[in-house]
């Protein structure tokens, strides 16, 4: 099992991409073992990506398999945008791509949307739920709170209300 | 100076970002506008373009963040910095999986946090919405405005394509080839 081999695919390490390179072809880890990492990185900071990346590295071959992976997983992308982001400077000015820009915007608000509701499945469904989406929306929307504040706040609420309700939470199979 | 701004700056998206790129939005768009780095169009062009390359989405507005405002090394120090938490976080707690794994106070606090996540999309959905459909503020009159109508509609299509599991590419494809269509059959 060559580190080097371990720049996978590169920017493309998506989930299923991780999932079929490293469970199905390398046989590095298990069904099991890679839905848990999944569950973690979509619970710790930072992109998602990048979380399973690490993982998967340091699950593999410790720290130096997690400094590659995570490499691995960062520099195509870096090295694509940036090369965009030179000829974007250069072309900006044509009426073509100013047109295709204006419209692109309001796909991106399609997509935002559509991530929206995919966290909103996710979260779970109860009043307690609704108002801390609502409180968060008003904040950062309108208040124009730093998102890091309403980060920190919302977790020690979700912690010491789990805290509270501990007792009724030990019956709840969820 | 701007260097170790943007070091500090998305050393904290990074810590502080749960559930992916689309979080971020809003985090980013906070501090590029409290340090006036980029107009909130230019923000929206990037989200298309990091969404319409390989590779994260976060890595990916890093790294055009940090290349507008500081050039190459910026890049390099805003794409450390949004990663840097990640990569020891995870070490931390791959160490110590089990315990993690199955601990009520993480699912406490993520019961707390997934909420506020989607309250904040709705931050960056809203602030968009406003740059795509009132670009002038709201107290100009749009409604008799074309493109006003091209953008809902172009919105409306690529909401439904995106909710039956469209990839993101082609929709923004679709969207910038009728963009230029329509941009040069109005003679804009």
């Amino acid at each position: 099992m060559k580190i080097g081999a371990f720049t996978f695919g590169g920017g493309y390490a998506m989930i299923p991409l991780i999932h079929r390179e490293v469970c199905t072809n390398k046989k590095w880890l298990d069904e099991k073992e890679i839905s848990d990492i999944v569950a973690i990185s979509e619970s710790t900071p930072g992109p998602i990506a990048i979380n399973a990346a690490t993982f998967v590295g340091y699950r593999t071959n410790g720290f130096i398999g997690a400094c590659f992976a995570t490499l691995g997983v960062v520099l195509p992308s870096f090295l694509i945008i940036s090369i965009i982001s030179f000829i974007l400077n250069e072309f900006k000015s044509f009426k073509a791509v100013q047109y295709a820009f204006m419209d692109i915007r309001a796909a991106v608000l399609a997509l935002i949307l559509k991530a929206m509701w995919m966290m909103f499945k996710s979260a779970k469904k109860n009043v307690i739920s609704y108002v801390i989406m609502i409180v968060a929306l008003i904040l950062t929307a309108f208040l124009k709170i730093d998102a890091v504040f309403v980060i920190i706040g919302c977790g020690l609420f979700g912690l010491i209300w789990s805290l509270l309700n501990r007792k009724e939470n030990s019956h709840d199979t969820d | 100076m701007i260097l170790i701004e943007l070091f500090m700056i998305f050393l904290k998206i990074g810590a502080f970002t749960f559930g992916g790129g689309y979080a971020m939005i809003a985090m980013i768009q906070y501090e590029a506008e409290r340090h006036g780095w980029l107009t909130e169009a230019e923000l929206v062009d990037f989200v298309a373009l990091s969404e319409s390359t390989p590779g994260p989405l976060a890595v990916n507005m890093a790294t055009f963040v940090g290349i507008r405002t500081g050039g190459v090394l910026g890049a390099v120090i805003a794409t450390l910095g949004i990663v840097l938490p990640s990569f020891i976080i995870i070490l931390i707690i791959a160490k110590c999986f089990e315990k993690f794994k199955d601990s009520k106070a993480v699912k406490g606090v993520m019961s707390g946090l997934k909420p506020s996540v989607v309250g904040m999309i709705g931050t960056a959905f809203l602030s968009v919405g406003r740059t795509v459909f009132f670009p002038n503020g709201f107290h100009t009159v749009c409604f008799t405005d074309i493109l006003f109508w091209i953008f809902l509609c172009i919105f409306v299509v690529s909401t439904v394509l995106a909710f039956r599991k469209m990839n993101p590419i082609k929709i923004i494809l679709l969207a910038a080839v009728v963009g230029i269509g329509a941009g040069y059959g109005l003679g804009l």
